[in-house]
């Protein structure tokens, strides 16, 4: 089956039709599939092929589905048609047994991607919300839609749990013009394989587990949602039993998107080696499958490989390439009068932009429905009585957030230890401020340009792992670096936190934004940016890493609009402390 | 009703197992925090142990399930009754799942008889379903804050009190806090951190064979659940009844002075805050000893446990790159030597 490639060589199209197939065969068992491309014709071919392969429509669900949709809770209408409460069902209870189709899944909110995480282990939903408290079946497969043409990607919660990541990005509508890969009818044969139970060669396991510790894949999902794509491939083609060609189609399809590294020869030894320690171990295992088990893991291990360059080594660029564009962030901004959370509910009118809290107004009525139907004459239609007073509205609690920004200048004229410090200041300030749920970024500039190194994160762990490795030496592309940290600045805003910049550089420009040096260039440029950012109202802090300051750095921070701290000697905790001030300073005039 | 998988049949992750034990054989060491990787059986563990836990009594036709001898904490209910009949239930295992409202958690007005028959009765939520048992939150960092607030407050008094909608209810609800949760998710708001007695971090397992052996028994499990559970049975029995004697054991295990001192040696070594993280080690040694089938807690017991009750009561260093378990298990190889 993976004979009939379309003409000219498009692996990527073939593996994602490859991909649909087999979550076609158990869209449950594989949990779903994380389809990055945008928008277009080749997408809705894809989708298309898919929904035929099914032979079921895929249920679309919005990124920012609120709680009570997906699970299930109080309905509104027969509530009120029949004066008693009636519940009703969520999205994923209604989903069991077919698919649901997850748009914009990388703009999803953490919450709704843990509900849908959770689904998707139990196959089951439980819901305890508006009066009810249910556990229903929920066995789905879920459909990402992955848009992200920038830094932004699926919650990692998602994509663990999700068995196939094709990637048609740089795919065109021509490189699929082949035959598919299956037929539904093939499809519906291969379900009832499935069923009847389909065996793996006997190591399988180690094989894949092999494979996946190769690539630096950590999570043991990935070779539990491997074994389960080679069973489905393996019945795809009919078989009872799979092949080491199921198994090494399987590998490469789940394992090789998720690879974070090449396999060095010496891992493979290494592999090899514990692999024959095992073997020893486990004497009832029949001993003459040593050879067999060396040729199957190493055809895993060859086939993913294979695929990995490309894929690997393509979306590493993709996020480098993404995260040099200078350009605003796809998606609506989500401004509205109702953020923040909901906490509670209290007495008041749902006029004026505030939510009417349903339960809530029903629970307080709801003592009073005997008198008040008892005042109504005898032949009135059977409702609630909802008086003015009965009325709630859920209460937002909105925290004044903040989103703080390092501009780390990481050029040669800076040195290196500046940015061992800066590490240490943001660090430090993740530690201390996450009871405030506050987020930090890090925008580091040097060289010929300018890199977001830290997404806006609160997670200390993602923060040291990020940090881990920030190099340093080379120009000072001042105004690249101002740019990328109004650009991180802007979706802050947009989200509804306050941004706060903090500068570190001794605002010596020499490179300008077209990368070439310039010492004058760079200055106006920089300068320019500055401006920039002042006028858009960013508060900022630069502090002046010189060892001996000169009039650069406070030129700079006149057209920030910023507070100038010459801080040669500083250390991350004398950083952190300055970077807290300037932040509540911030908080309170906003 | 899906099969859960067995206990015994978890692959490594010894501390987590232990902890979960520890808690299990004392509900007052008052709750676990498992926190670490993605796919290392959290919520598997934390849900197999609802499979180990022995019946306990309770007062008949108590919604709350009263302990009939616990003269202290009756529900007003069974304050007012004459005589305490009792039977053996279930210890329940509740899971408080993301995006529960207030209302199922607390409790509140019925909805159903006060919209059809126009009465006034309380309808209990989770808290009260939890009470004398577990509550389990999955993705304990991702728990909306105003529901982290009221779980403090219960948590720390054991008496749930809600006043709403006219209602005016006081219930007892002391449960076992098991949070489950990914740190790259976002961090634990300390208030809430300090709320669990036991913090154990897991990670995936490195080496190959535990890998390889995960991923065969998690594979036979989902494909024959029967004979998987099947082959367990002996091993969860066993489990089951050490548990079962652990428990019985529990108070006569003595806790010597010098265990004692050498607590308090350790928590002043590691600068931890206040009084609880002492009697937490305390506690969780004594479970551990019980469960060991130890008559008194010794040095054994408590490097065992130390790293887990004390390594989230220390004061945060970002910059010192070692995680807190090793700034605990440092500081015990320095206390107890090598």
């Amino acid at each position: 089956m993976t004979g009939d490639a379309p003409t000219g060589d498009a692996p990527a199209w073939r593996d994602a039709s490859l991909a649909a197939a087999l979550f076609a065969v158990d869209p449950a068992g594989l949990g779903g599939i994380a389809l990055r491309a945008r928008p277009g014709p080749v997408r809705e071919r894809w989708l298309a092929d898919l929904g035929r392969l099914l032979g079921f429509g895929l249920r679309k669900i919005p990124p920012n589905v609120p709680d009570g949709r997906l699970l299930g809770g109080l309905d509104l209408a027969a509530t009120l048609a029949t004066g008693r409460p009636v519940a009703e069902r969520g999205l994923l209870a209604e989903a069991d047994g077919g698919c649901l189709l997850l748009a914009m899944a990388e703009r999803v909110q953490p919450g709704t991607a843990a509900i849908l995480a959770a689904a998707l282990d139990q196959a089951e939903v439980a819901s305890e919300r508006d009066g009810f408290g249910s556990r229903a079946r929920a066995r789905f497969g879920l459909v990402a839609l992955d848009e992200g043409v920038e830094d932004e990607r699926l919650p990692a919660a998602l994509l663990d749990r999700l068995a196939f990541a094709p990637d048609l990005a740089e795919v065109s509508l021509r490189d699929g013009d082949g035959e598919g890969v299956a037929t539904p009818a093939q499809i519906m044969e291969a379900r009832a394989c499935l069923d009847r139970g389909v065996g793996v060669p006997p190591d399988t396991v180690a094989a894949l587990c092999a494979a996946a510790h190769a690539l630096g894949v950590t999570s043991l999902r990935a070779p539990l949602l491997a074994l389960r794509a080679a069973r489905a491939a393996a019945a795809l083609a009919g078989r009872d039993d799979a092949t080491p060609d199921d198994v090494a189609l399987a590998a490469r399809l789940v394992l090789a998107p998720r690879a974070t590294q090449l396999p060095s020869p010496a891992e493979t030894d290494a592999a090899d080696e514990s692999e024959g320690q095992q073997e020893t171990s486990s004497e009832a295992q029949s001993g003459q499958n040593e050879e067999r088990d060396g040729t199957l893991e190493d055809r895993v291990l060859a086939a993913t490989s294979a695929a990995i360059p490309q894929n690997l080594l393509a979306s590493l660029q993709l996020q480098r390439d993404g995260r040099a564009r200078t350009r605003g962030r796809a998606g609506a901004s989500q401004v509205g009068g109702l953020k923040g959370r909901p906490a509670g509910a209290r007495r008041g009118d749902p006029r004026a932009g505030r939510r009417l809290a349903l339960v809530e107004t029903l629970r307080a009525a709801a003592p009073w429905q005997r008198l008040r139907r008892e005042a109504q004459p005898a032949d009135a239609p059977r409702r609630i009585e909802v008086r003015r007073d009965d009325l709630r509205v859920t209460r937002f609690v909105q925290r004044a957030r903040t989103c703080t920004i390092f501009a780390v200048d990481a050029s040669g004229s800076a040195a290196l230890q500046r940015l061992a410090e800066a590490k240490g200041a943001v660090e430090r300030l993740l530690a201390e401020s996450y009871v405030r749920r506050d987020q930090v970024a890090l925008v580091a500039f040097r060289g010929r340009g300018a890199e977001i190194l830290l997404p806006p994160t609160r997670s200390l762990v993602r923060a040291k792992r990020s940090l881990a490795a920030l190099p340093g030496g080379g120009g000072t592309p001042l105004a690249a670096g101002l740019d990328a940290a109004a650009l991180v600045a802007e979706a802050a805003r947009r989200r509804g936190e306050t941004p706060v910049i903090v500068v570190l550089t001794d605002g010596r420009a020499n490179v300008a934004r077209d990368g070439i040096a310039d010492r004058a260039r760079a200055d106006g440029e920089a300068l320019s940016s500055a401006k920039l950012l002042r006028a858009r109202g960013t508060a900022c802090l630069l502090i002046d890493i010189a060892p001996r300051p000169r009039r650069e750095g406070a030129a700079l921070a006149a057209a920030l609009g910023a507070r100038y701290l010459p801080l040669p000697q500083a250390d991350a905790a004398l950083l952190s402390r300055a970077v807290g001030e300037a932040r509540d300073r911030t908080l309170r005039a906003s | 009703m899906r099969a859960v998988y067995p206990f015994s049949a978890i692959v490594g992750q010894d501390e987590m197992k232990l902890a979960l034990l520890v808690a299990a054989v004392d509900q007052g060491v008052g709750g676990v925090l498992v926190f670490g990787d993605r796919g290392t059986g959290k919520s598997t563990a934390v849900r197999a142990l609802a499979g180990l836990l022995p019946p306990m009594r309770a007062v008949v036709g108590c919604r709350y399930r009263c302990d009939p001898g616990a003269n202290g904490a009756l529900c007003e209910e069974c304050q007012a009754r004459d005589k305490l009949a009792s039977h053996q239930v279930p210890v329940p295992v509740v899971d408080l799942p993301l995006g529960a409202t207030e209302d199922r958690v607390v409790g509140a007005l019925d909805l159903e008889r006060a919209l059809s028959r126009g009465e006034k009765a309380f309808e209990p939520g989770l808290l009260a379903r939890a009470h004398r048992g577990f509550l389990y939150i999955d993705e304990v960092n991702l728990l909306e804050d105003h529901l982290v607030d009221l779980l403090l407050d219960v948590a720390a008094t054991g008496e749930n009190v809600v006043e709403r909608e006219g209602l005016s209810v006081r219930h007892p609800a002391r449960f076992v806090l098991v949070g489950s949760g990914n740190p790259e998710e976002g961090e634990l708001r300390p208030q809430l951190l300090d709320r669990f007695g036991l913090s154990v971090e897991v990670a995936t397992p490195g080496d190959l064979p535990t890998r390889v052996e995960v991923v065969r028994r998690r594979d036979a499990f989902e494909r024959d659940s029967a004979a998987f559970l099947a082959r367990w049975e002996k091993e969860e029995t066993r489990l089951r009844r050490r548990l079962a004697a652990a428990r019985k054991h529990l108070n006569g295990v003595a806790v010597p002075d010098a265990a004692l001192e050498r607590a308090a040696a350790l928590c002043m070594e590691l600068g931890t805050d206040g009084l609880r993280g002492e009697l937490t080690l305390i506690r969780a040694a004594r479970a551990l000893a019980s469960f060991e089938g130890d008559d008194a807690v010794d040095d054994a017991h408590l490097r065992r446990i130390a790293p887990a009750a004390l390594r989230h009561r220390l004061r945060r260093d970002p910059l010192d790159e070692a995680g807190s378990g090793t700034r605990v298990e440092r500081a015990v190889a320095e206390l107890f030597g090598a």
